[in-house]
């Protein structure tokens, strides 16, 4: 189990933030959350599982530098983010493609931005790759409209890659898609992750989509005022697939842990805070195993 | 019914057509010499209506007045005397000028007022201020400020023609959706390729469409402000032929008017068409 990572050797850094939003009832603030603290590790694979409303859409939009946290800070090899950078790429969770743009021309827009410099020749080729690897060869240029849910999604997806980016940010990228077209993405996304050693920070609502991808996964409590209540490091091995990982022992363990985690921990969570040995800077970090009940908890 | 929407709509227009046109012939022939309650004095002055045969033209005779005017659009006999072809092109080159200058204007501060919450609501007071002012309306101050007649229509065009384009042009460009401005930012996109790559393409159906209720808006105008300052277009034709009583040459006109009408709402109907996109 690699240990967790230090200051120095962390990509993503996450000190202490809180977000608030006037609110038109009494007090007139409402705290989405606040003392979220948490890493990522290079070439780690990351998933924040929470509730619908929780703030995971705009935990993202501060990693990803387009909002401003009212407290705390994101660091990201090293250095303090500020605004967006194209170190960063972001799949939003409505795949958020220009419509009067082709296929080829929103992936081209996204290598422009990288590579302002490029041929027109380079640049075709260099976003072709990009399409073959999502397997959308033959729709280069087809306009989004003529595209079916899951090959949007896959455009995202081959935009954020195609400008080679430190870290993937995803935002429920599958959750509008049907559970086939989800798998087969799943696994392409598995497979183009183990092939870069991509850094991915993943929201998802699906627990089976966050076992069979994340190599750790943060649980994030109801809003408002929601915190990271613990940290899951997945049991399964790495090579894992959609097919076998269900057989594996410890499947079990890390799902139920999971669910109860979704339907009692993540509304119950405000007396667990109150303990003394909860302390938001290093939530709890526990690695479910068959046999070992509770879950063992591991001290980050 | 086995012809399709397509051809039985024309079949009934076809049909509508010949209906209008024998109603027309026959309201002329069956009508009365001196309808009932006419002054004697005013229809002596009417001249021919009193004398029992109407000034009002039937089908035919309107028929080949136009066709006279399409065999030879672009004769020029003195100032009063020019084929309806120049009258037209006089007129269409008013409104695209005016149109022209209303672009110009109205695109880069529709863009402004769109990005821009705060000028946004600045300005909202003006625009909905100016915005129900008949166009006609500034035709004196234009006369006295600028003191030539062609300019001063050419500028009421202008006027008339800015306000569904700025709104429009700030509408659409302030509802531009976040997550592809998102996109842009999060590519470290700059600002003017922003505009044009993102903001631009995304509010052109709206900005468009403000643009085609502005050149109809124009079209109805020049005839009432040709008719104001004379000297030239098609509204001068319109004033100077009910001067001659040639209803004939009035209805030719009306007819044309239309048909310029139809063409330049359709060519922005194919403009907008060009740049509409499907979500
Ligand atoms: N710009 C804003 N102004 C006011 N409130 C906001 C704003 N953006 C988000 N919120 C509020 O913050 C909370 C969290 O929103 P967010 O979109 O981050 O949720 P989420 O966890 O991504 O939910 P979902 O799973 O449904 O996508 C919500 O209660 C929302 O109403
Ligand atoms: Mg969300």
């Amino acid at each position: 189990m690699t240990p967790n990572p230090t200051a120095e050797t962390a990509r993503i850094l996450v000190e202490g933030l809180a977000q608030r939003f006037p609110s038109p009832g009494e007090g007139g603030v409402l705290t989405v959350f606040s003392d979220i603290w948490f890493t990522v590790a290079p070439g780690e694979f990351v998933c924040l599982i929470g509730h619908s409303g929780c703030g995971k859409t705009t935990l993202l939009n501060i990693l990803a530098g387009l909002e401003r946290a009212d407290e705390g800070t994101v660091i990201v090899s090293g250095q303090e983010v500020t605004g967006t950078s194209l170190d960063r790429a972001v799949v939003f969770q409505s795949h958020a493609l220009m419509p009067w743009m082709t296929v080829m021309d929103n992936i081209a827009f996204a290598v422009t931005s990288k590579w302002p410099k490029w041929s027109k020749a380079d640049r075709q080729k260099h976003c072709q790759k990009f399409i073959d690897l999502v397997h959308l060869t033959g729709s280069e240029n087809k306009k989004p409209s003529q595209l079916s849910g899951g090959m949007k999604q896959r455009v995202g997806i081959a935009r954020a890659m195609a400008i080679e980016p430190q870290i993937m940010l995803l935002d429920e990228p599958f959750s509008a898609l049907d559970a086939l077209t989800r798998g087969s993405l799943q696994d392409e996304l598995l497979a183009i992750c183990a092939h870069t050693e991509q850094t991915v920070f993943m929201i998802t609502h699906d627990i089976d989509e966050a076992i069979l991808l994340a190599d750790k996964i943060v649980l994030m409590t109801n809003g408002p005022e929601a915190r990271v209540c613990e940290i899951v490091r997945n049991p399964l091995p790495r090579d894992r697939t959609r097919h076998d990982m269900h057989k594996h022992d410890d499947y079990y363990p890390i799902r139920n842990h999971l669910i109860e985690f979704l339907v009692n921990r993540s509304v119950s969570f405000k007396e667990e805070l109150s303990s003394p040995d909860y302390d938001p800077r290093h939530p709890p970090v526990v690695e479910p195993r068959a046999g070992a009940a509770p879950a063992v908890r591991v001290t980050a | 019914m086995s012809l399709s929407l397509r051809a039985r709509a024309l079949i009934v227009s076809i049909t509508l057509f010949f209906v209008f046109v024998a109603a027309w012939q026959l309201s002329l022939s069956t009508g009365p010499g001196l309808p009932e309650g006419v002054d004697p004095e005013y229809a002596a002055l009417m001249g021919a209506t009193a004398k029992g045969a109407s000034a009002m033209p039937g089908p035919l005779t309107v028929g080949e007045q136009i066709w006279e005017h399409i065999a030879d659009p672009f004769y020029d006999a003195g100032p009063n005397d020019k084929g309806i072809g120049i009258q037209l092109g006089f007129s269409i080159l008013r409104v695209a000028v005016g149109f022209a200058f209303a672009v110009l204007i109205a695109l880069p501060l529709g863009f402004l007022i769109g990005m821009s919450p705060l000028f946004y609501r600045a300005l909202d007071p003006f625009i909905q201020i100016m915005k129900p002012v008949s166009p006609l309306a500034w035709m004196p101050l234009a006369l006295y400020t600028i003191k030539d007649s062609t300019i001063s229509s050419v500028f009421v065009i202008f006027i008339c023609s800015i306000w569904p384009m700025l709104t429009n042009t700030a509408f659409g460009v302030a509802s531009v959706r976040r997550e592809w401005l998102n996109v842009a930012k999060t590519l470290e996109v700059g600002q003017l390729r922003t505009a044009f790559r993102v903001i631009l393409p995304a509010a052109a159906p709206t900005i468009l469409t403000g643009m085609r209720i502005s050149v109809g808006i124009a079209w109805l105008v020049i005839v009432a402000a040709e008719m104001l300052v004379g000297g030239t277009g098609i509204g001068y034709f319109v004033w100077n032929e009910w001067n001659n009583l040639s209803i004939t040459n009035v209805i030719a006109a009306i007819f044309f008017i239309g048909l310029i009408g139809m063409v330049l709402d359709l060519l922005l109907a194919w403009l907008l068409k060009l740049v509409t996109y499907e979500e």
